[in-house]
């Protein structure tokens, strides 16, 4: 390939030693593969690479200044946009987004505008830069609940406007998934999580930690009582699936939101930590998007041997094809067209396996993907001793349940208009997860950003 | 953080703190429970309201030594302070939900074990206050671990207290005082069980016997407590359900609890070996049962 059709490549841990450890998998380019790799964007007039980006980057504009070694400057233009750009740097999807619609890929490989952004992130907190607030304070309040990556992202936009914006979060450290759901390999929690959830906070956000919306106040009460004009309902989708089949409340039967809560949240994969974790010699996850590779490479470090089982092909992963690269490269089986009917138990009620059906692949589904098929007397039994579903989650219908005027819709998402966040209740926005569904981080921000927006606007309108 | 205002040791395990919490305080009604984190990297602990004060923002909580966190937090003195203390969680009883002048129709038996003697008393007190007098049975392992008996009485109709080996008020288990009070004649249209999940099932297969409807207040292992995890899910009826959304109170005799039970046992090693570790420091050296040796 002709000279500047190739990015420069990144490093990583070796596959067999992160397989049993926690630190980052990812090491990040140097000031020097960085600006070589920023040397290939070619400044287009029409940034198509822009048009994918949830949060609207200027992303010729940071690689440029990348490229001029202006470090501080290219960070300033991606804070000007995003809340959390070394978060973003780590997990977004790129090649479905920016990176897919560069003019670079097409003959090429597209910029590496994740990792670029990443190296501009880590550098700024390196050096202690920190975003800064032009606005003066205007004086207006506005309630943030839930502290995830729309929540983040519209109080980080509402802050940058002047107003007085506090998150509420349920749980004892901010951040949502990024903290709870993403594990510390993919996404270090100190270095970078909290880092960033202090950058939001040194633009005047305030979060307070140990609130559920809906039980320790209400969001009609803090509208009514503590005196914010807008809510934002950022509250992401809580409650875990199971499959409904045998077996399923057997010991060693987990979701995959309590085995990652355990080890990121609640840290359990240290030895200082107080909170258990089941550590079995092996392991099964049910699922195949991004956060049953996160369980899967969890329980692989945790000491298991792990098989993933999918109910259908390779083609159809929901996971990004990095992950699935990174899980395969570190020792995860794959039992693909497979799915399983029966928990089996021992006599004291332990997992022991799992009896399974090989699938086929039929006319598409509703979701445009073929159908897996049950493929007759294709029964068998899959040894393991512990099972975590990961087949997705539901929105908590707490905060919908308790807000009156605030209407849901048949899979209980919160009604909202995607342009601003506005749901059917005056006042009350809501973004990311508690409206979509399961989705990506990325998405959740670009809701977040949107009702930022809104809320501006709805609050101006009344004068 | 949140203070510590009191601590009072109800017997040489299980000890009360007032925690000053008032968005918890505001809110909380019995039935409900708060989750508590001691320190830094301490685990989420599940622990059912047992008072509270709304003016002065307080919440009371009473807590068993039953592993190291717990030892912990019973080292804790007035003063100082919890890292986390989030709630109310869960929801109330359906007796503070319910039309009061129907729950005034029906006589009430409230049957409390050990510690849950603490989680009875609110819905007790609550009733006191709005013109209902049930009646409780507190049993307890032994004298020493009665708790809360004058605050109960205070409240309660007729107070029947249970140990045992019989060495102090009457001798035997709760199952035996409800056999007892029914062949004495009395009559109840509700029963509430709160206690460990053994006696929960004794107790509704004893309420069951007699046709008593019966609520229980289960315990399971928990996480987040906000419906997050599903850790916490039980069998009811032919229904999984989630104790800290759906619950924690639930119809005692649609309750699986055999299951509820095995689930229980899951980290019970680990939570020894924590215990151990506290204790003993490097000096432990296995055979306690717990630790296979290996620490």
């Amino acid at each position: 390939m002709a000279e500047g059709m190739v990015r420069v490549p990144i490093s990583e841990q070796e596959p067999l030693v992160r397989a049993k450890n926690f630190d980052e998998v990812c090491l990040g380019y140097t000031e020097e593969e960085a600006v070589l790799e920023a040397a290939r964007c070619l400044n287009c007039k029409k940034p198509r690479c822009v048009e994918g980006c949830p949060v609207s980057i200027n992303i010729p504009g940071f690689i440029t200044a990348l490229k001029e070694q202006n470090f501080k400057g290219a960070y300033d233009v991606i804070s000007q946009s995003s809340a959390l750009p070394a978060v973003c740097g780590r997990v977004c999807p790129q090649e479905t987004q920016c990176e897919a619609l560069c003019i670079k890929g097409i003959k090429g490989d597209a910029v590496s505008i994740g990792k670029l952004e990443r190296y501009v992130a880590d550098r700024a907190r390196e050096e202690g830069v920190k975003p800064t607030v032009d606005a003066a304070p205007n004086g207006h309040k506005v309630a943030i609940v839930g502290s995830g990556p729309a929540g983040l992202t519209c109080a980080g936009d509402l802050a940058r406007l002047g107003y007085d914006v506090t998150i509420f979060e349920a749980l004892h450290e901010a951040g949502g998934v990024l903290t709870y759901g993403i594990p510390e390999f993919r996404l270090p929690k100190d270095k970078v999580v909290a880092a960033e959830v202090e950058n939001v906070k040194s633009m005047g956000v305030k979060i307070e930690t140990n609130v559920v919306i809906g039980k320790s106040v209400t969001i009609d009460e803090l509208m009514e009582e503590e005196g914010f004009e807008a809510v934002f309902v950022g509250s992401g989708a809580g409650l875990p699936m199971f499959m409904k089949i045998p077996g399923e409340n057997a010991k060693g039967v987990f979701s995959a939101n309590e085995y990652l809560t355990r080890n990121n949240l609640m840290k359990a994969f240290r030895d200082d930590s107080d909170t258990p974790i089941f550590r079995p010699k092996k392991v099964a996850v049910v699922g195949g998007g991004n956060v049953a590779m996160d369980a899967a490479r969890t329980a692989l470090r945790l000491g298991a041997e792990v098989t993933i089982v999918y109910r259908r092909s390779e083609a159809e992963l929901p996971a990004r094809v990095e992950e699935v690269h990174h899980a395969k490269e570190e020792g995860i089986k794959f039992e693909l067209l497979t799915n399983p009917v029966e928990i089996l138990e021992t006599e004291d009620h332990c997992v022991r396996g799992m009896k399974c059906v090989r699938m086929e692949l039929g006319e598409p589904d509703a979701s445009g993907r073929r159908r897996p098929v049950v493929i007759e007397g294709s029964e068998f039994e899959l040894e393991t001793d512990a099972v975590i579903m990961s087949l997705g989650t539901s929105p908590n219908p707490l905060i919908a349940s308790t807000t009156k005027g605030l209407d849901t819709n048949k899979w209980k998402c919160i009604v909202a208009d995607e342009a601003n966040g506005q749901t059917s209740k005056e006042g009350v926005f809501a973004g990311g997860d508690a409206v979509t569904g399961a989705a990506t981080v990325i998405l959740a921000m670009g809701a977040g950003k949107a009702a930022a927006k809104g809320i501006d606007e709805y609050i101006k309108s009344k004068g | 953080m949140y203070l510590i205002k009191k601590k009072r040791v109800l017997c040489p395990t299980i000890f009360l703190m007032d925690i000053v919490a008032p968005r918890v305080a505001k809110y909380c009604e019995p039935g409900q429970f708060i989750i508590v984190r001691i320190d830094e990297l301490g685990e989420r602990i599940p622990l059912t309201i047992c008072d509270y004060n709304r003016e002065e923002g307080t919440v009371t909580i009473v807590v068993q030594v039953i592993g190291a966190s717990t030892t912990k937090m019973m080292a804790m003195e007035e003063g100082e302070y919890l890292h986390d203390f989030v709630g109310p969680l869960g929801c109330p009883s359906e007796l503070v939900t319910d039309d009061i002048e129907e729950t005034k129709k029906k006589k009430i038996l409230f049957v409390a074990g050990g510690l849950g003697t603490a989680p009875v008393y609110p819905q007790v007190k609550w009733l006191h206050e709005h013109g209902i007098d049930a009646d409780v049975i507190v049993g307890a392992k032994t004298k020493d671990l009665v708790i809360l008996e004058d605050e109960m009485k205070a409240v309660s109709g007729n107070l029947y207290i249970t140990t045992d080996d019989g060495s102090y008020g009457r001798h035997g288990m709760v199952t035996k005082v409800i056999d007892d009070l029914v062949a004495e004649g009395k009559t109840y249209d509700l029963c509430v069980s709160i206690g460990p999940m053994i006696m929960m099932k004794f107790c509704c297969l004893t309420t069951q016997k007699h046709n008593i409807p019966t609520i229980v207040s289960m315990n399971p292992i928990m996480v987040d407590g906000t419906g997050m995890c599903g850790a916490c899910r039980l069998t009811v009826g032919d229904e999984v359900k989630f104790a800290c959304i759906d619950g924690p109170e639930f119809d005692g005799h649609k309750v699986n609890f055999d299951e509820a039970m095995e689930r229980m046992k899951l980290y019970r090693t680990e939570e020894g070996r924590a215990m151990l570790k506290l204790k003993e420091g490097d000096t432990h050296h296995g055979g306690c049962g717990f630790c296979g040796g290996d620490k």
